[in-house]
């Protein structure tokens, strides 16, 4: 992925922020010393290949009624791929990962109420017959991650 | 804290992205059939409450180069991980960080620092710096590379 300048300007100035305001393109351009037009066609660019997951509101999913809880599983390499095919099937899973250690499968269940996210959890310790170890969060010591580019 | 509905109507026509148009919040103004003022208080009112964390740029880690990522799990004092939790939250590359409970024996670990880098050699220094502030009151620590997504939505 080829990024330029511009790109990497672009980029590092917006992940913190983006105005308020009637023209907030047009605010964050003039601060980039480049047009409003420009900006919004990097932006457009930078969607469609991907270098951004999305450009816009980025919500606390806990505030608006949905819940996270991460959980994790001891798999036999032998069922590994078995296992993963049934956890993935659930429609609460909404990430799974391959970690090295001997939990060796990390997802998160989400879901509108922790009983939602719970419910997967046992069907999938039904189909498996291994148990889902649940780290739910107790707290969370947020600020958000910037990378530099 | 209670959404009010005309809030969670913002939520859903917001949540895949800003319109890419000059006046976005007045395109979202009127697709809700509300003013552009209204639309601009109530994400401010949103952003202040803590509802919405920020409005910008999602970079894709893995398009940009940062292919890896280790969890970073460490056995911290209870007395002191709600302070250490809220000082390594704060480092640039620590993107997410949480107090979970224990599962002893196997898993005495209760403060999670993710960490993003461009190899696992990045990632080990990092590791280092978070060691070097928490070694006082940590107990155990480890570090899970995750060497293959197996899913992954929204």
């Amino acid at each position: 992925m080829m990024l330029d300048e511009t790109d990497r300007r672009i980029l590092n100035a917006l992940q913190s922020g983006f105005p308020l305001c009637e023209r907030p393109y047009l605010a964050a351009a003039d601060a980039l010393n480049m047009s409003e037009r420009k900006l919004i066609s990097r932006l457009r660019r930078m969607l469609k290949d991907r270098v951004l997951t999305r450009f816009g509101p980025l919500y606390n999913a806990d505030r608006i009624g949905g819940i996270n809880v991460l959980a994790a599983m001891a798999v036999p390499e032998a069922d590994y791929e078995n296992v993963a095919f049934i956890v993935n099937a659930q429609p609460e899973i909404a990430h799974n990962y391959r970690r090295e250690h001997r939990l060796n499968m990390w997802f998160v269940g989400a879901g509108e109420t922790p009983e939602r996210a719970e419910a997967a959890f046992r069907r999938i310790e039904d189909a498996t017959s291994l148990p889902v170890c649940r780290f739910p969060k107790e707290r969370e010591y947020f600020v958000e991650l910037r990378l530099t580019v | 804290m209670k959404l009010e509905p005309l809030d969670r109507r913002l939520i859903i026509a917001t949540q895949s992205g800003l319109p890419l148009t000059p006046e976005p919040y007045r395109a979202i103004a009127r697709q809700l059939n509300i003013s552009p003022d209204e639309v601009v208080r109530r994400l401010a009112a949103m952003r202040e409450s803590g509802v919405l964390r920020r409005i910008g740029a999602v970079p894709n880690h893995y398009v940009l180069g940062y292919r890896a990522n280790g969890m970073t799990v460490w056995d911290i004092d209870d007395a002191r991980v709600d302070e250490l939790g809220a000082r390594i939250g704060g480092l640039a590359f620590v993107s997410h960080c949480y107090r979970r409970p224990r599962n002893p024996p196997d898993w005495p670990y209760n403060l999670f620092a993710m960490v993003h880098g461009h190899d696992r050699a990045e990632c080990e220094a990092y590791r280092a710096e978070l060691r070097a502030i928490l070694a006082p009151a940590c107990r155990a620590e480890d570090v899970l590379y995750s060497s293959r997504i197996l899913k992954k939505t929204g």
